[in-house]
C-alpha cells in the first residue's frame, strides 16, 4: 500500500492543495491562489525592476486615495528596495507638499527625509470622497492581510516560513472583481462585487485595467506586459516592500546566523560528548 | 542536598572577599560543584534555556523601551520606527516578539517534564508552586506586552481580558475601571501596562532565584524519580551540565532564529498591523497561541449554574484551571515519582497532553458548531484529570519496581 | 578550544547590534544634512534656522560689515581667525554660524553690542561682524558648521 508511487502521488496532491489557500469570509471560504514571489523563501530578495514598476502603479493610481504615511521618500533610494538614485528621489519629493509650521503658509515642498504626505486633509475628507469608506494606508497593509490555510497546511508554513499571505491576498483581490454580482446576491448601491473581499461588497471601484499604465522599457530589457495581472503583481510586491523594506538584509543575515548556529551546535555537541566520554549515563 | 563547601580561597584578595561577601564560594557551590544526578535527559536542559529566554527578553526589551512611546497616538508608529529606522531595530523587535513565543514553548516543555517525572512531589512542592507562580507572572507580562504595539488585537485582547474582571460580583465594575484607568481601554491603560510590563520581568527574575534556591535544597529530580543516595549517583554541575545546558541552548536558538529572521510575523496575527480602533471589532479575536488552551476553557462555559451566570462561571473555570496547578502536589499522592514506572499514569498523562493540545487548537476556532461541544469535553477532561484521575490513580495503581539507585539504573541501561 | 573561539565570535557578533542600536537611527541621520535657500535674504538681513536641533544664524552681511570684519588685526582676537577662514570664497557676504554662545550656550542677540555683531544677554560676551569673540567670557568664536554652496542661492549644511 505504501509503495513509492502512492507516496509520491499523495505528496503531489498535497502540494497542489497547498498552492490554493483560503480567505475566511463568514460562512463561505474563498480560495486565494498563491503566487510565486521573488522575495519568498530563505533567499528571497526584491526584484528592483518590479518594485520600480510597482511604485509607478502606486503613484499613478493608488496614491490619489491611499496614503503611505510611514514611508519616507529617502527609503526609495535604499538598497534592497526600488533603489532609485538620490537625485531621482530628491526630484520626486519636491513634487509633493508637506505641512511645516515653520514654512510660509504652513506648507513647503517635501525633501527626501520627509514622509509621504496623505492624499486627504483629514479622515473625514477621505471618507467623504470614497462613499463613507476609508481607504486604508498602504504602509503596512501587506502585513495586515493574510490568507487562511486549512490544517495541516498552516503547519507546513512554519517550516517554509510562508510570509507572503498579504501580497497573495492583495493580488487576488485586485484580480477578483466581477462585472456582475452573481444571481441572488444583493449588491448595495455604490459597491462593487469582488469574490475575494470578505462579504464580497467592496467600496473601491476596480482600480486597474489592461493598458492603464505605460511601463517605460530600458534599452535591451524585455517588454513587460501592460496587463491587470502584471500591474497587480507589481503593486503587491511594492506594497510588501513598503511593509518590509529590510526583508533582503534580514534574510541574508538570517542565513549566516543559522549556518553559524548549526556549525556551533555541532561543535558544542562534540565538546559535550568529549566531556561526558567515559561517564555512564 | 547541599554539601559542605569544599572551597578554599586561593589568593589574598579572594580570602578578603570571602570573609565579606562569599560570592565566589556561593558560585562554586551552586554553579560548579553542585552534585547533579548523572542520568538527566535533555528535558532537563529547559531550565537553563528558560533563564536564557528571560535574559533575551530583558535585554531586547530594555533596548526597545529606549525607542518606544507608550502613548496611544504614537505607540503603533514608534514600533514601526523601531523596525524601519533604528539600527538593527527590525532584528531586535523580531527577537523580542518571537522570544515571547519561544519562552512559552520552553516553559510548556519544562512544565510537562515536571508533570511526567513527578518533580512536583515531596519534597519539591514549594519548587513547583514557585514555578506555577512564574508561569502566571509570565502570562501577565506577555499579555501586557502584546498590548503595547497598539494594534487591533492588542487593544481588543486588552478589552476582552480586562472585561473578565467585571464578572466578579459587586466589586467587578469598580475594579475594571481601576485596572483600565478609565471606562474603556485607552491611554491610561497603555501607559500603566508599559510600566508594569517593564517591572514584571524583574519580579520574575527574583522568583526564578527563589525557584533555583528551592531546587538546590533537595537537589534535582531525575528520570527514575529515585532519590540520590551517594556521590556515585551524581556529577558536578560544571563541566557536565554547564556544557550540556549550553549545547541545549544553542540547539534551542536554531528554531528561534529561524522564526526571527525568516518568518517573524507567522506566530502573530495580521490584524495587529491595523491600528487599534475601539469602534471596529476584528472578525476573530484570537489571543497569542500560548493563551489558547485557557481561552478555550473560558469560552467553553456558556451555561449558568444555579445563581452563577455563565460569564462568572467561565471566569471561575478559567482561574480554576491555573489554581488547580498549584494544588497538584496534593492531588497526586502516589509515592512513585516518575511516569516511567507508572504504566497507568503514563496513559492518562499522554491523554492529558493530547487534550491540552486539543484545547490549544479549539481556542483559535470560532465559538460555534462542533467546536463548542469539543471545548466542553476537553475542559471537562482537564479538570477531571487533576481532581479525579490523579488522586484515584495514587490509590489503585500498581507501579513497576523501582531501581534501587540512580547509578544502578544507569549501569543496567548501559549493559542492556 | 575551537568551540570556545567560535563562541567568542558569536558573542561579539551578538553584542555589537545591541550597542549599535543606540547610535543615531536612519531617520535622525536623514536630517543630519539640510539644504537651505538663500533667496529673499537681503543684505543686512539675518534668519535663524534649525539644523540638527541647533539654531543657526544665516546672515547676508552688508559690504560695510564685511570690510569691518576683514580689517581686524589677528592680535586683537582671543580666538584668532581671519574673516576668510569663516566664509566661503566668492560668497564673503554670507555668514553661517551656530547660534549658541560658546560660553554656556545662550543665543546672542544680533545687530547689537560694541562690535556691531552679536551680544550675548546672559553673561555679556560680545561678537564682531564675523562672529568672533572680542570681549566677555566666551572662549572661542561662534562655531561655523560644515557647509557648502550648492549654487549661488542654495547652501547645504552638514
Amino acid at each position: 500500500m505504501f509503495n513509492t508511487k502512492t507516496i509520491l502521488a499523495t505528496l503531489a496532491v498535497l502540494a497542489g492543495l497547498a498552492g490554493v489557500s483560503s480567505v475566511q469570509a463568514a460562512e463561505d471560504v474563498v480560495h486565494v491562489e498563491k503566487q510565486s514571489w521573488s522575495f519568498a523563501g530563505i533567499f528571497g530578495t526584491y526584484d528592483q525592476n518590479q518594485l520600480q514598476r510597482g511604485f509607478q502603479v502606486f503613484r499613478e493610481v493608488c496614491s490619489s486615495c491611499h496614503g503611505a504615511r510611514l514611508i519616507a521618500f529617502r527609503t526609495l533610494a535604499e538598497e534592497g528596495g526600488p533603489s532609485f538614485s538620490e537625485e531621482q528621489v530628491k526630484a520626486l519629493a519636491a513634487e509633493y507638499e508637506v505641512a511645516d509650521a515653520a514654512a510660509d503658509g504652513g506648507v513647503r515642498p517635501a525633501v527626501a527625509a520627509d514622509l509621504w504626505p496623505s492624499p486627504f486633509a483629514s479622515e473625514q475628507d477621505a471618507r467623504d470622497a470614497n462613499g463613507g469608506a476609508l481607504p486604508p494606508d498602504f504602509s503596512v497593509l501587506a502585513k495586515a492581510r493574510g490568507v487562511h490555510d486549512a490544517f495541516p497546511f498552516w503547519m507546513f508554513n512554519y517550516f517554509t516560513g510562508y510570509s507572503e499571505g498579504g501580497p497573495d491576498y492583495i493580488h487576488a483581490l485586485l484580480n477578483g472583481y466581477e462585472e456582475e454580482a452573481p444571481e441572488g446576491f444583493e449588491l448595495p448601491e455604490g459597491k462593487y462585487y469582488n469574490h475575494v473581499f470578505p462579504g464580497h461588497a467592496i467600496g473601491m471601484a476596480p482600480p486597474l485595467a489592461d493598458g492603464q499604465i505605460t511601463y517605460t522599457v530600458e534599452e535591451g530589457q524585455m517588454a513587460v506586459p501592460e496587463t491587470l495581472e502584471q500591474y497587480s503583481t507589481d503593486v503587491s510586491a511594492f506594497m510588501m516592500w513598503m511593509a518590509e523594506p529590510h526583508l533582503a538584509g534580514r534574510k541574508q543575515t538570517g542565513f549566516v546566523v543559522l549556518l553559524f548556529l548549526i556549525v556551533f551546535a555541532g561543535l558544542m555537541y562534540g565538546t559535550k560528548r568529549k566531556i561526558w566520554a567515559g561517564i555512564e549515563h | 542536598m547541599s554539601e559542605h563547601s569544599t572551597y578554599t580561597p586561593g589568593s589574598g584578595v579572594e580570602k578578603w572577599l570571602d570573609e565579606r561577601l562569599p560570592i565566589i564560594r556561593f558560585s562554586k557551590e551552586h554553579l560548579m560543584d553542585f552534585p547533579t544526578p548523572k542520568n538527566l535527559n535533555y528535558f532537563w536542559t529547559f531550565g537553563a534555556i528558560l533563564v536564557m529566554c528571560l535574559g533575551i527578553q530583558i535585554v531586547t526589551g530594555i533596548i526597545l523601551a529606549m525607542h518606544y512611546t507608550p502613548n496611544i497616538g504614537l505607540a503603533f508608529d514608534s514600533v514601526e520606527h523601531i523596525r524601519r529606522n533604528v539600527n538593527g531595530g527590525r532584528m531586535i523587535q523580531a527577537f523580542h516578539a518571537v522570544g515571547a513565543s519561544m519562552f512559552f514553548v520552553a516553559v510548556y516543555i519544562h512544565i510537562f517534564r515536571g508533570m511526567y517525572f513527578g518533580s512536583y512531589k515531596a519534597p519539591r512542592e514549594i519548587l513547583w508552586i514557585l514555578g506555577v507562580l512564574i508561569f502566571v507572572l509570565m502570562m501577565a507580562t506577555a499579555f501586557m506586552g502584546y498590548v503595547l504595539p497598539w494594534g487591533q488585537m492588542s487593544g481588543w485582547a486588552a478589552t476582552v481580558i480586562t472585561n473578565i474582571f467585571e464578572a466578579i460580583p459587586v466589586l467587578g465594575t469598580p475594579l475594571l475601571e481601576l485596572l483600565r484607568g478609565g471606562f474603556s481601554v485607552g491611554n491610561p491603560t497603555l501607559n500603566r501596562f508599559f510600566s508594569l510590563h517593564y517591572l514584571l520581568p524583574f519580579v520574575i527574575a527574583a522568583v526564578v532565584a527563589l525557584h533555583i534556591w528551592a531546587l538546590h535544597v533537595p537537589g534535582n529530580n531525575n528520570p527514575t524519580g529515585v532519590d540520590v543516595k551517594d556521590s556515585r549517583d551524581t556529577l558536578p554541575f560544571h563541566p557536565y551540565y554547564t556544557m550540556k545546558d549550553a549545547f541545549g541552548m544553542v540547539l534551542f536558538m536554531i528554531p528561534f532564529v529561524w522564526f526571527a529572521f525568516f518568518a517573524p510575523d507567522i506566530l502573530g496575527h495580521p490584524d495587529n498591523y491595523i491600528q487599534f480602533n475601539s469602534q471596529i471589532t476584528p472578525a476573530h479575536i484570537v489571543p497569542e497561541w500560548y493563551f489558547l488552551p485557557f481561552y478555550a476553557i473560558l469560552r467553553a462555559i456558556d451555561f449558568n449554574l444555579l445563581f452563577i451566570n455563565s460569564k462568572l462561571l467561565g471566569v471561575i473555570f478559567f482561574g480554576g484551571s491555573i489554581v488547580i496547578l498549584f494544588l497538584l502536589p496534593w492531588l497526586d499522592t502516589s509515592k512513585v515519582r516518575s511516569g516511567n514506572f507508572r504504566p497507568m499514569f503514563k496513559w492518562f498523562y499522554w491523554l492529558f497532553v493530547v487534550n491540552f493540545i486539543g484545547l490549544t487548537y479549539l481556542g483559535a476556532q470560532p465559538a460555534d458548531g462542533i467546536y463548542v461541544l469539543l471545548s466542553k469535553i476537553c475542559t471537562a477532561y482537564y479538570f477531571i484529570h487533576f481532581i479525579v484521575i490523579l488522586p484515584v490513580l495514587s490509590r489503585i495503581e500498581k507501579p513497576r519496581p523501582l531501581p534501587t539507585s540512580i547509578s544502578e539504573s544507569v549501569l543496567a541501561k548501559s549493559h542492556a | 578550544m575551537a568551540t570556545g573561539a567560535v563562541a567568542g565570535v558569536g558573542a561579539a557578533a551578538t553584542v555589537w547590534p545591541l550597542i549599535n542600536q543606540m547610535n543615531p537611527d536612519a531617520s535622525t541621520l536623514a536630517v543630519a544634512s539640510i539644504e537651505f535657500s538663500l533667496n529673499g535674504i537681503e543684505p543686512g538681513q539675518s534668519v535663524t534656522i534649525l539644523w540638527r536641533g541647533l539654531p543657526v544664524f544665516v546672515r547676508n552681511r552688508t559690504p560695510e560689515e564685511v570690510a569691518e570684519a576683514q580689517n581686524v588685526a589677528l592680535a586683537d582676537l582671543k580666538d584668532p581667525q581671519t574673516d576668510a577662514e569663516r566664509t566661503k570664497e566668492g560668497h564673503e557676504n554670507w555668514l553661517v554660524m551656530i547660534a549658541n554662545c560658546t560660553h554656556l550656550g545662550c543665543i546672542p542677540t544680533g545687530e547689537s553690542g560694541e562690535f556691531d555683531g552679536w551680544a550675548c544677554p546672559c553673561h555679556g560676551s560680545q561678537f564682531d561682524t564675523a562672529g568672533r569673540i572680542r570681549k566677555g567670557p566666551a572662549p572661542t568664536n561662534l562655531v561655523v558648521p560644515p557647509y557648502e554652496f550648492v549654487s549661488d542661492s542654495l547652501i547645504q549644511i552638514g
